[in-house]
């Protein structure tokens, strides 16, 4: 930790430090940004791998981008990278998408909504927003007059069309047109509207024959515009969109939104609300992989191994709905601790899912993993090194099956993860079926994990005593979890005002669809279907 | 004229007005006894053969996937057969938002459901916008490109409740008329003359 | 057993006594015609019930329940519902080719129909060569598939009209040679007399090994011949939407959803026919009691009994397995499935003339 500061100055002298939760690096001059952040990740030492998050800005006198960067060879060190341009009008940050290839999505989002232009990005494209919509929603001077951008009538337009800007020797940057797909490429249309893009996404897929040559990601079919809607809430009114996100790991999300906002404030939670939280994200973790492995199989036309799953799931659903009051969209946690105590029949009923959960384990496997064409289906297709998990940043159970090690319940615990003993499970095989076959290994070290709580649920408070009206004091927090499906982060930046000023939520499926060209392309159409079904991404959560 | 379901007694359901009312159009308006036959006939086949387009934006179409599991089992009404061809389907079950990208797109697929086709808004959202009724680019409630039928409230609303809810489509169906009659077809007319915007993409 | 050949000879000589022959004929065809129409569309509509009670089953789940008594009633509704549709024909799509795609399909599966023995004396056409009919007519509903998914003008109809393409060709093969080792085994074609040479004992009993190879070849063949789970890759649902009848709605789409229950009938009633006896019932050389008692049992109750059984099998794979690719699928046709049923062919031949068979 210390010797982060020298390690830095001796690359980029120029570098000026804020301590704060992390070390934030502030680049003075925009154009230091790109030979900087290259010497970040190759510079013995430091090793910065994992572009974690990218957060656009909007400081009213200037605009830009924060990057935080992850280093796996320094035990998971966390710093953050700020870079800002003063020109509201043509704002340009050079793109180091081709370093970390996971802000190749991020860097187009920062595009939509913020209007950055990134020097050298190959397809500046809006990610979320039609190509039509006028504005930059995030922009603090963002005219939200509704008859700017009225409910449209008809497709997109030109949308093959795209853009590039291009740094020429003198650093004269030039726009330079291109296109997604040739003229003459033959390009089946997979969404929104689809049976198997578990959601509204849309995938492009340019096909030979029935072989994948290029995949487009089109998104925002369901950009609900979150982030944005925060600025305008109260903490405690901002916490019911994170249920709305990933509702398959909405405890999670909550659980990462309750403890930035605790972070910040410096409240301590109860411990009895931190068990209860824990079981509940497993509970969570859980019932969406029971639902991964149901969608799998549904995807891959084996529909009774879907049913099998539900029936599981229902069960889950059952304890939620006792303690929490839903099926769904819980509303559990609140900052501080969680809303309600838990349910008489809590403790049996979580005893009774782990009674069972090893033999409805081996019936799945029976009737589908074992499966001989299920395996064929599933093994050696969308291969996923684990080098381009690392820089695509590909987290959760995706990550864990290119064997890379990088669940945050073990590299940054929290809660009480770092008591329990349950093990990373990890896969070598770099495919769809080692993704798949992470998430059933999980539902068992999850139900280990809660095996562990169930009878060590102290007593005490559920809440701690927070004020009526929250109010963080000003600086910004960073704060990760291991959701169902990665790593979710939340990053807030508050002025000391009720509301934030920024909130961001770095979602691990918006990720997860950027490896879709990488692990598709090659494959076959049907893989598409399958390697979709075994990154299984939740598309609210890419969208916000 | 009564509108039976099976099971469910005329009390159960919340809204009778509205459906006596339809009920007393019918009945006003007249109708031979022949054609009336077949008008039950048929309105008996539609009402107990809907098939679901699947269409779930977020997180209602997750409910829904529950209420084709084993234990709500969505097939004792007979609705299970979900196609996912518009042309195929019998009605459109919008769950989850719809943001400004999805509404040309939810649109056309309206288009292509073939008749009789009928709406239902599933969730917070699909009815009103739901949470995310401010935001820039939501568009608050579907009744505002396309002629819904039902709306079932809730966030998400429970399979219990989706049940309730094509039940009254089941309901609604039963009144209609498919031969004469001033029918659903030219309330849909109708509702297209007040979004005029939306006139000449029907086809 | 009870020959139903003697009503029908009889009401032929009740016509034959008061009308000229040309007009007798000409009345019969038609009570065939309807009649062949009417089990058509009942056995599809069983079918349909039958298989959404089966998945439903085996998913822990009722099925449909509440039209009419354990939703007996509900393929009805389905019907008026369907019946009512829109029909839907765009303004891109080659009309008379669309139009005319559901009507083969459907012709194809009718004629297959109505070449089937039901029962002693229960059989509309009796050629010699029945069976080689009932194959070559088979090939023609791959025509209106491929046509519909032409037709339709959408990629996922292409893609799903070549792959059922591909595919019918292919596993026509492996059913073809399947059936023959069969008619290697009986020395005839015609399908009456395929029934009666299993007076003794069913085919997949007097040939044994060679046969219940030859069996288990035709129910994988059929399978997908059938367009069926694990080999659903033309309408795979989750890939191309509703693969090749994307595009088709109302009753165009029920002919379709009709002829695919049906194939299914075909296609376990051959394998009865060919395997299982037909019409024959279940006979032990030696045991003339049981099988006296047997043949209490009417004709046709044996045929639709053992077809249903057979279908069971089919519907049972479609719900368990997964689907498999289409490379993988010709893979397994053109490296596997085919050789053995060459191999098994020979087998067969060399069996016959050693004699090394009941």
């Amino acid at each position: 930790m210390s010797d982060i500061k020298e390690k830095i100055l001796e690359i980029y002298p120029e570098a000026q430090f804020t301590e704060g939760e992390t070390l934030m690096v502030t680049v003075a001059q925009e154009k230091d940004w790109y030979p900087f952040a290259k010497a970040l990740k190759d510079t013995p030492g430091l090793e910065f791998d994992v572009l974690t998050a990218v957060v656009g800005m909007d400081w009213v006198e200037s605009l830009g981008v924060i990057y935080y960067l992850t280093s796996t060879s320094r035990n998971w060190e966390v710093i953050s990278v700020k870079v800002s341009v003063t020109d509201r009008k043509d704002p340009m940050i050079h793109s180091v998408s081709d370093l970390w290839k996971v802000a190749n999505f991020q860097e187009r989002e920062v595009y939509d909504f913020y209007g950055i232009k990134f020097i050298n990005h190959p397809d500046m494209r809006r990610f979320f927003l039609r190509n039509d919509w006028k504005g930059h929603p995030l922009r603090k001077d963002y005219d939200a007059n509704p008859e700017l951008n009225p409910i449209p009538k008809d497709d997109e337009k030109n949308e093959d069309d795209t853009v590039s800007y291009v740094e020429d020797k003198d650093g004269k940057v030039k726009k330079v047109p291109g296109k997604v797909f040739e003229e003459d490429e033959y390009v089946v249309n997979i969404g929104p509207q689809h049976p198997s893009t578990h959601g509204v996404m849309r995938f492009r897929a340019s096909v030979d024959g029935e072989t994948v040559k290029k995949v487009d990601v089109v998104s925002g079919y369901i950009h609900r515009g979150i982030e944005k809607l925060s600025e305008n809430l109260t903490y405690p009114q901002i916490l019911h969109f994170t249920d709305r996100m990933d509702y398959m790991s909405a405890h999670q999300n909550r659980h990462c939104l309750c403890m930035c906002i605790e972070k910040a404030m410096g409240v301590e939670v109860p411990r009895r609300a931190q068990i209860i939280r824990t079981m509940m994200d497993e509970l969570m973790r859980i019932s969406s992989h029971l639902l991964s492995f149901g969608c799998t199989a549904m995807d891959l036309g084996a529909t009774t191994a879907f049913f099998y799953g539900f029936r599981e799931r229902e069960m889950v659903l059952d304890i939620f709905e006792k303690t929490c009051g839903a099926r769904m969209s819980m509303n559990y946690n609140v900052i501080g601790g969680v809303i309600a105590d838990l349910h008489p029949d809590f403790q049996k009923d979580v005893k009774e899912l782990i009674r069972i959960m090893p033999d409805r384990l081996k019936e799945y496997h029976k009737v589908f993993s074992n499966n001989l064409i299920a395996k064929n289906r599933l093994k050696k297709v969308g291969h996923l090194s684990k080098e381009d998990a690392i820089n695509y940043a590909i987290t959760g159970p995706s990550g864990r099956g290119s064997n890379w090690s990088c669940d945050c319940r073990k590299k940054h615990p929290y809660a009480v993860y770092a008591e329990l003993d349950f093990e990373e499970v990890l896969e070598t095989g770099c495919d769809s079926y080692a993704r798949y076959m992470v998430r059933m290994k999980e539902i068992e070290q999850s139900c280990k994990i809660l095996a562990q709580l169930v009878d060590n649920i102290p007593e005490g408070e559920i809440r701690a005593q927070i004020p009526k009206i929250i109010k963080l004091p000003a600086g910004n927090w960073y704060q990760q979890v291991e959701a169902s499906r990665g790593t979710f982060g939340v990053y807030i930046e508050s002025t000391g005002d009720k509301t934030p000023f920024r909130v961001h939520f770095q979602s691990p499926c918006f990720n997860l669809v950027g490896v879709m060209n990488l692990t598709c392309t090659g494959y076959m159409i049907a893989d598409l279907i399958t390697i979709g079904a075994a990154l299984d991404f939740v598309i609210p959560d890419i969208d916000r | 004229m009564d509108v039976k379901i099976k099971g469910m007694k005329h009390e159960d359901f919340k809204d009778n007005e509205y459906i006596d009312k339809l009920v007393e159009e019918l009945n006003a308006t007249g109708a031979s006894v022949m054609v009336g036959k077949f008008d039950q006939l048929i309105n008996w086949g539609l009402s107990n053969s809907l098939w679901p387009l699947c269409f779930g934006t977020s997180c209602c179409a997750i409910e829904f996937m529950s209420l084709g599991a084993a234990r709500y089992d969505m097939a004792r009404f007979g609705f299970e057969v979900a196609r996912n061809s518009p042309r195929q389907a019998d009605y459109i079950m919008v769950q989850g938002t719809i943001v400004h990208k999805m509404a040309p797109v939810l649109r056309r697929l309206y288009e292509q459901l073939a008749e009789p086709k009928y709406v239902i808004a599933c969730g917070g959202c699909a009815v009103s916008g739901g949470p995310f009724k401010n935001s820039y680019c939501v568009v608050t409630g579907v009744d505002q490109i396309l002629p819904v039928d039902v709306f079932i409230p809730g966030c998400p609303p429970r399979p219990e409740a989706m049940f309730y809810g094509l039940m009254q489509l089941q309901r609604k169906i039963k009144v209609q008329k498919f031969f004469g009659g001033v029918n659903r077809k030219e309330k849909i007319e109708e509702f297209f003359k007040e979004h005029p915007e939306n006139e000449g993409r029907m086809g | 057993m009870y020959n139903f050949g003697i009503w029908t000879a009889d009401f032929n000589n009740w016509l034959v006594s008061f009308l000229p022959d040309w007009l007798a004929v000409i009345i019969e065809c038609v009570i065939i015609a309807v009649l062949v129409l009417l089990t058509y569309t009942v056995l599809a509509l069983f079918y349909i019930l039958y298989e959404r009670k089966l998945c439903a089953w085996f998913q822990c789940r009722l099925g449909p329940m509440r039209v009419g008594k354990w939703g007996i009633l509900q393929v009805f509704a389905d019907m008026f519902k369907i019946l009512v549709k829109e029909l839907i024909c765009l303004k891109d799509t080659d009309r008379f080719l669309f139009k005319l795609a559901p009507y083969l399909v459907i012709t194809s599966s009718v004629v297959m129909l109505a070449c089937l023995p039901w029962g002693r004396g229960l059989q509309i056409i009796d050629y010699n060569i029945g069976i080689f009919f009932i194959l070559a007519v088979s090939s023609v509903g791959v025509l209106g598939i491929l046509l519909a998914g032409w037709s339709s003008n959408n990629k996922y109809t292409l893609i799903g009209a070549m792959r059922s393409g591909a595919q019918m060709v292919s596993y026509e093969i492996s059913l073809g040679l399947a059936i023959m080792t069969i008619i290697v085994f009986a020395g005839t074609m015609n399908i009456n007399e395929l029934v009666w040479q299993q007076d003794k004992a069913w085919f997949l009993f007097r040939g044994h090994i060679p046969a219940i190879i030859a069996f288990l070849i035709y129910i994988v063949a059929a399978t997908a011949e059938t367009n069926r789970g694990p080999f659903d890759l033309p309408e795979a649902e989750h890939e191309l939407t509703a693969g090749y009848h994307t595009e088709y709605s109302g009753i165009h789409f029920g002919f379709f959803y009709l002829a695919e229950y049906l194939n299914l009938f075909i296609v376990s009633g051959i394998a009865s026919l060919m395997f299982l006896g037909g019409w024959m019932p279940l006979h032990v050389p030696g045991w003339d009691g049981f099988n006296h008692a047997m043949d209490v049992i009417p004709s046709i109750v044996w045929f639709v009994l053992k077809s249903f059984f057979v279908s069971y099998i089919i519907i049972w794979f479609k719900w368990t397995f997964p689907r498999v690719r289409i490379d993988q699928m010709l893979s397994f046709e053109w490296k596997y499935l085919m050789p053995l049923s060459l191999a098994n062919l020979i087998l067969m031949a060399i069996f016959v003339a050693l004699g090394w068979h009941f």
